[in-house]
């Protein structure tokens, strides 16, 4: 094949994956702008779906809940991941049952986390709610936050802890003062990272919100819209929700880059 | 070394240990101790050692269940894995400097909640939807099969969702590869076509199984698609899972379920390091 004939095979591959990828997001974010609301005919651009949202309460309770699930399991995730990343780091021969436990939560199936602690919260007879869920959350987001700032402690340079503690500061303070301010843009690109993951997720949620409509979030307040159909409400509220995310993710990505000069 | 190092960093790591042991490894102990009871009659669990629920597992009506869930996942990580070993192989074959934000914008969809994006194909594929109407306003007046709630929605449904990890996980061998060697085979008489196949393919192998094996093991246990796109015309193990739980209440039963769920994963995940160690083996020799 000439070389002229190849590019254009990889550039029309790289169009049609990328149609693939990007026209059905696109289309319900054009969508949800339809004063209409019907796929079938576009009849002006309006952003009344989007009031919609805002007057609907059970989706604002829905947000309400996740913004606290997210808020609050991405703190504790991000101080338990830190401190663990920290540790496993410092040490110098890794077990291998350590990487394993810390590993297990990124790739074990959703559903089966998601049985398992529905079975071990009714064992012990907790009542469920949005306290279980940022229990639950907390186990997956911290290992996320753990691999983050494990990826920026692979490049650290130990000699200025050394050099640290060579002038007398205690361990504590070496941790305090040199050690997390290095970190600190993985620590908050781990923490955004935990807190878009706390906010999409779903599964777990679901199994562990307990009965009643009290505790939803807004993934199963969504799950439930869709299976309803097809409104243009819920093109709304999904570009919104994608929106964030993207948002999100940019700035963890931006943070991650930055830090140690050299890099 | 320093004091620092050389202590025993225990108290750093204990609090997410301890939180790991308690919400995590114990409760799937707790599963996997379940899957040996017996079911009790009001649906809760008595505590009679049986292999009742591992029988149930394999039972022709189940087996079935989970060998057609197995095919899905195997048809969708197929699918994933040509069209993203392309894609990345594509990226790959553009001017260094483009690269990161095609990788970038290749992934970011990936970034999107789950739901939305598997909404989206709903949004296409139903009675009154896009595709449809792009049908109709071409001029096609007869009837069009129904596509959503079908297996192949389900299909596209996976492979649309996890797609960006297979270009992920095919792009990084590809771009390490050394032009060089290529080079040198075109230089001794290989065609483009026996190069891919005898000395690219064979190099990126790490990146194929890696690939297969995400999509496959997130697409056998998944309920989310089903549920949305295969609107209940079947289940998967995952359906079937989330039934044992929330609605048919014969908890030992999805225990054992999701029990074989992890053994083919771990199987899965033990073949694709095989492969890799061989790869990778493979051109520790040829080197």
């Amino acid at each position: 094949m000439p070389e002229r004939g190849k590019t254009r095979l990889m550039l029309a591959i790289l169009a049609g994956v990328f149609a693939f990828l990007y026209v059905p997001i696109s289309v319900l974010i054009a969508l949800s702008f339809n004063a209409g609301g019907l796929p079938t005919a576009w009849t002006g651009f309006s952003v009344k779906w989007y009031g919609a949202l805002f007057a609907n309460r059970d989706i604002m309770h829905a947000a309400l809940n996740t913004l606290i699930v997210a808020v609050v399991s991405t703190l504790l995730a991000t101080i338990l991941g830190t401190l663990l990343a920290v540790g496993v780091e410092i040490r110098r021969r890794k077990g291998r049952f350590l990487e394993t436990i810390i590993f297990a939560p990124m790739i074990i199936p959703d559903i089966v986390l998601a049985i398992a602690l529905l079975s071990f919260f009714s064992m012990l007879n907790v009542k469920m709610g949005l306290h279980t869920i940022i229990v639950s959350h907390v186990v997956f987001n911290l290992a996320f936050v753990c691999s983050v700032v494990r990826a920026r402690l692979k490049t650290f340079d130990w000699s200025i802890v050394e050099a640290s503690a060579d002038l007398g500061a205690s361990t504590a303070t070496t941790l305090r003062r040199v050690v997390l301010p290095v970190l600190m843009p993985a620590v908050i690109a781990g923490a955004l990272l935990a807190f878009t993951l706390s906010v999409d997720e779903f599964i777990i949620a679901f199994f562990t919100a307990g009965a009643g409509r009290s505790s939803i979030t807004l993934p199963m307040q969504i799950f439930a819209m869709i299976r309803f159909g097809v409104t243009p409400e819920i093109n709304a509220l999904a570009t919104l929700v994608m929106l964030f995310s993207v948002i999100a993710l940019a700035l963890s990505q931006r943070l991650n880059r930055g830090g140690l000069p050299g890099q | 070394m320093s004091p620092v190092k050389d202590r025993k960093p225990l108290y750093l790591m204990t609090p997410a240990l301890a939180w790991l042991t308690a919400f995590m490894v114990v409760p799937c102990l707790l599963i996997l101790a379940l899957a040996f009871f017996r079911r009790g009659i009001y649906g809760g669990v008595e505590y009679v050692f049986t292999l009742e629920n591992l029988a149930m597992v394999v039972d022709p009506l189940y087996a079935r269940i989970f060998l057609k869930s197995a095919g899905i996942a195997g048809l969708a990580a197929g699918i994933a894995v040509v069209v993203g070993y392309a894609a990345a192989y594509a990226i790959a074959a553009m001017p260094r400097h483009r690269q990161p934000a095609l990788l970038f914008f290749a992934v970011l969809p990936f970034w999107s909640n789950y739901l939305i994006r598997t909404y989206a194909w709903i949004v296409l594929l139903n009675r009154e939807g896009l595709i449809v109407h792009l049908f109709r306003w071409f001029g096609y007046e007869g009837e069009l099969p129904q596509m959503l709630y079908t297996e192949t929605a389900v299909v596209i449904g996976l492979v649309y969702n996890y797609l960006p990890f297979v270009i992920l996980a095919c792009y990084a061998p590809l771009s390490r590869l050394n032009p060089e060697v290529a080079e040198a085979s075109h230089d001794l008489g290989a065609s483009q076509w026996t190069t891919f196949r005898r000395i690219t393919l064979p190099m990126t192998v790490p990146g194929i199984a890696a690939g297969f094996v995400f999509v496959f093991v997130l697409s056998i246990g998944n309920f989310v698609t089903p549920a949305l796109l295969g609107g209940g015309q079947f289940q998967m193990i995952g359906n079937l899972v989330y039934a044992q739980f929330l609605t048919a209440n014969d908890w030992p039963f999805g225990a054992a379920l999701s029990m074989a769920l992890i053994a083919v994963m771990m199987v899965l995940l033990t073949a694709q390091t095989f492969a890799s160690e061989r790869a990778s083996g493979q051109r520790g020799r040829d080197a």
